[in-house]
């Protein structure tokens, strides 16, 4: 108990060197964890997606479309439970900026094979029942204060003109993982305008999503469905989802080792500042281990005063910062929710705080500690003037 | 009367844990903060080089990239036949209808799959980009399933090194060029017949059509004109504005990014430079009063104290700026989320953002600086002396 008294009573004989130093380790520690936080952002995707679920595409490039005729074929596959399918459609709501991802889908199968997205069955019928309607994810249409029932335009990147469509449902995510942005509409519709403006491109679609009735299956599935089209004018690539999405992130991946070496650098510096405060600490109170140690205390209990005066100090500063990360974190998802559709802070991030603030508690002490545990009484006393 | 600047040095030299420690913080600051800036400045310099001011692209209107446009063989002939085309060599247009596509390579490194784009091109596609030069082998031969592969794909992918072969649409492609721009977006491309390359993909269309402007102020007219023609459905940019749109995304994120780090960091470092400054303060307040008595004012006092904060911000700038040079031998290669395709860059360290890194450091000195040569100037002299 004596020891935690003397640990805070000398943490407070510099208020403002305290004080500058708990700050600094909050901004970093805050800074680390929204780093670690834009990371897991990053791989959102991948978690969300599941193993169950495999996406059959063109094996020249997902740009390349398949022909619909290919439908019938994969469901006859063994082990296939249901086939869908999408295509990309990136259409821009007024601005090229209001950048949200839009998909035309066959309104059946793609809905009931995304479990995680939650819509109501009233609002799902009407969707289905009606070619120009569509599904927009909570996330969007508070974006932009879409209504049930209201008739958006968007405006085509890859399909020329303008496609007017009616809101008839929202989703939500069914937990905090799934992405609430996409817009979702029937690829009948886009077929139909297609056949009018590009009737090259008609009777085509981005991909394929296949579920499979066992996922322990999923590579056999898809190695079935490749073989089906192996030598034909659009030979298929399928993987399952996750690996589908992390094959995207991992094309981003330089972009995310930037960020990893930041959030390093960032614990690098404070260990600078902490070591520093403590380093300066120390040589301030030589005189004062010197009597220590006249007294007859070991070099071990005064290496602890140093040590956990540092750790006191860190844990404080990394307390401050991890209680702040939240607000901002919110603060980043609502400035860059179209960058980053979920933004969460997870667990790993807060035990990777704390790990750090560990490292950097330890690290920055161990210099003054080993001088202040082998001072030399004499030498000592001599700070003191 | 000035105290002389030896002495900030100087006091600097005394405590060297402390001023190591300190500026190599704020080093890693600036490291970090240049080397933001160098990314961006060379995703900028890639991207812009690829472009030429009196180059005009035209693409689908909306499509915003080469690879979602799509050009019909009609409306290309008739931008082809614009007055505003330069002629070339032999009387030919200098115009160039290409084809776009992104194919699945394979990485050496880690067999990977990468987006990378493959470009069909015309007689006079290389005429048009004059800073795209062979730096082996030969041009691939009109006609054929011959392929010219841009030198950071020769080098990164499998399959693409001169003599290779690659294999996609069903047929293969031999390597017979590689292709250098000096660093310019068209190293990450790989080259072909747009003919065979049409064929090969089934697609009937062009993606766009590149020409050179016979007087470089004609381009709005030209724009005008076509943007007008009810027959097309085209846009027109300038070859430069077209890549750095390209760019775009990716480049503000890299500064939003790279700003809002700074900012935090910077905090940090600023805190690291006050704790240190204020110590140096308290260590010698006798120090300052003798100063005082001797008939220093309390302007040199701050000024002095000024210099040695600034000193120590410039040499952790100075560390940090060094650092970061090294990073120009490091070329990152990442998927441009506007084009979809794989595109390499290099770190790119200019004179400005050296320069504005040191004015950085130098300001973070400051401002650490700041409060602690204040309380040093503001001292009573007698309980200055006192302390002693």
């Amino acid at each position: 108990m004596v020891i935690l008294k003397i640990l805070l009573r000398n943490s407070l004989r510099h208020p403002l060197r305290s004080a500058l130093t708990v700050a600094a380790i909050a901004i970093a520690i805050l800074a680390f964890g929204l780093l670690r936080t834009v990371i897991d952002a990053w791989y959102a995707g991948v978690q969300a997606s599941s193993a169950a679920r495999l996406i059959t595409r063109n094996a020249i490039s997902l740009i390349m479309p398949l022909p619909l005729s290919y439908a019938p074929r994969i469901r006859q596959v063994e082990g296939v439970s249901r086939v869908s399918w999408g295509n990309w459609f990136g259409g821009v709501y007024q601005d090229p900026k209001n950048f949200f991802p839009s998909f035309a889908v066959e309104p059946e199968g793609y809905i009931d094979l995304y479990p995680e997205m939650v819509v109501g069955d009233a609002e799902l019928a009407a969707f289905r029942r009606e070619r120009t309607a569509c599904l927009v994810g909570r996330k969007t249409a508070e974006r932009f204060g879409w209504k049930v029932g209201q008739t958006i335009v968007l405006r085509g990147t890859i399909f020329p003109g303008d496609w007017p469509m009616t809101i008839r449902g929202i989703f939500r995510g069914r937990d905090k993982t799934a992405d609430e942005s996409p817009l979702m509409f029937h690829w009948d519709y886009l077929n139909e305008g297609v056949k009018r403006i590009m009737p090259g491109a008609a009777d085509t679609v981005g991909w394929y999503l296949v579920g499979v009735k066992n996922p322990d299956d999923a590579a056999h599935v898809a190695a079935t469905i490749d073989a089906l089209f192996r030598n034909s004018l659009a030979e298929t690539l399928t993987e399952t989802e996750k690996a589908f999405n992390l094959g995207f992130i991992r094309m981003t991946e330089a972009i995310l080792t930037v960020i990893r070496l930041v959030s390093f650098a960032i614990i690098a510096i404070i260990m600078v500042v902490a070591a520093n405060t403590m380093a300066m600490t120390a040589r301030e109170r030589m005189g004062e281990y010197a009597t220590f140690k006249a007294l007859g205390f070991g070099g071990f209990a005064i290496g602890v005063l140093v040590w956990g005066e540092s750790l006191t100090l860190t844990a404080a500063g990394g307390a401050l910062g991890m209680a702040l990360t939240y607000p901002a974190a919110g603060y980043f998802s609502l400035k860059l929710g179209q960058f980053f559709p979920v933004f969460n802070v997870s667990h790993t991030t807060l035990a990777l705080d704390v790990a750090a603030i560990v490292i950097v508690g330890v690290a920055a002490s161990i210099l003054p500690t080993w001088r202040a545990a082998n001072v030399n009484v004499v030498e000592g006393f001599r700070h003191l003037g | 009367m000035a105290i002389p600047w030896s002495y900030s040095l100087r006091n600097l030299a005394t405590r060297r844990l402390t001023t190591v420690l300190t500026a190599s913080g704020m080093a890693m600051v600036v490291f970090v903060f240049a080397a933001m800036e160098m990314l961006a400045a060379g995703l900028r310099a890639t991207l812009v080089d690829t472009g030429a001011w009196d180059n005009a692209v035209l693409i689908r209107k909306a499509s915003q990239t080469e690879v979602q446009s799509s050009v019909t063989r009609d409306a290309a002939a008739i931008v082809e036949s614009q007055p505003e085309v330069a002629d070339g060599a032999g009387g030919a247009r200098l115009a160039a209808k290409e084809i776009v596509v992104l194919i699945n390579l394979l990485q050496r490194a880690d067999e990977r799959p990468a987006n990378v784009t493959i470009r069909g091109i015309g007689p006079a596609s290389l005429a048009l980009r004059p800073q795209v030069r062979l730096a082996a082998g030969r041009m691939p031969r009109a006609g054929s399933t011959e392929i010219a592969a841009g030198a950071s794909i020769a080098r990164r992918f499998r399959g693409a090194q001169l003599g290779e072969r690659l294999r996609f649409g069903q047929q293969e492609w031999a390597v017979v060029g590689i292709l250098d721009s000096g660093g310019a977006g068209f190293d990450s491309e790989i080259w072909g017949d747009v003919d065979q390359l049409m064929q090969a993909f089934r697609r009937p269309v062009y993606s766009s059509v590149i020409l050179r402007l016979r007087d470089p102020a004609g381009f709005d007219t030209l724009k005008a004109r076509l943007e007008g023609d009810p027959r097309l459905e085209l846009e027109a940019k300038r070859e430069r504005q077209f890549y750095a749109d390209q760019s775009e995304a990716m480049a503000t994120f890299l500064r939003v990014f790279g700003a809002v780090l700074a900012a935090i960091f910077s905090t940090g470092a600023v805190i690291g430079a006050m704790i240190t400054m204020y110590a140096a303060v308290a260590n010698r307040v006798p120090e300052i009063g003798t100063m005082r008595a001797l008939g220093f004012r309390r302007g040199s006092i701050l000024a002095a104290f000024l210099l040695e904060s600034a000193f120590l911000g410039l040499l952790g700038g100075a560390v940090g700026v060094a650092a970061a040079s090294f990073l120009q031998l490091v070329t990152v290669s990442t998927m441009n989320w506007q084009t979809f395709s794989e595109l390499a860059f290099r770190f790119d360290l200019t004179a400005g953002i050296a320069a504005r890194s040191l004015l950085f450091a130098l300001g973070m000195g400051l401002a650490g600086g700041m409060l602690p040569a204040l309380r040093a100037a503001r001292l009573g002299i007698v309980d200055a002396l006192r302390t002693s």
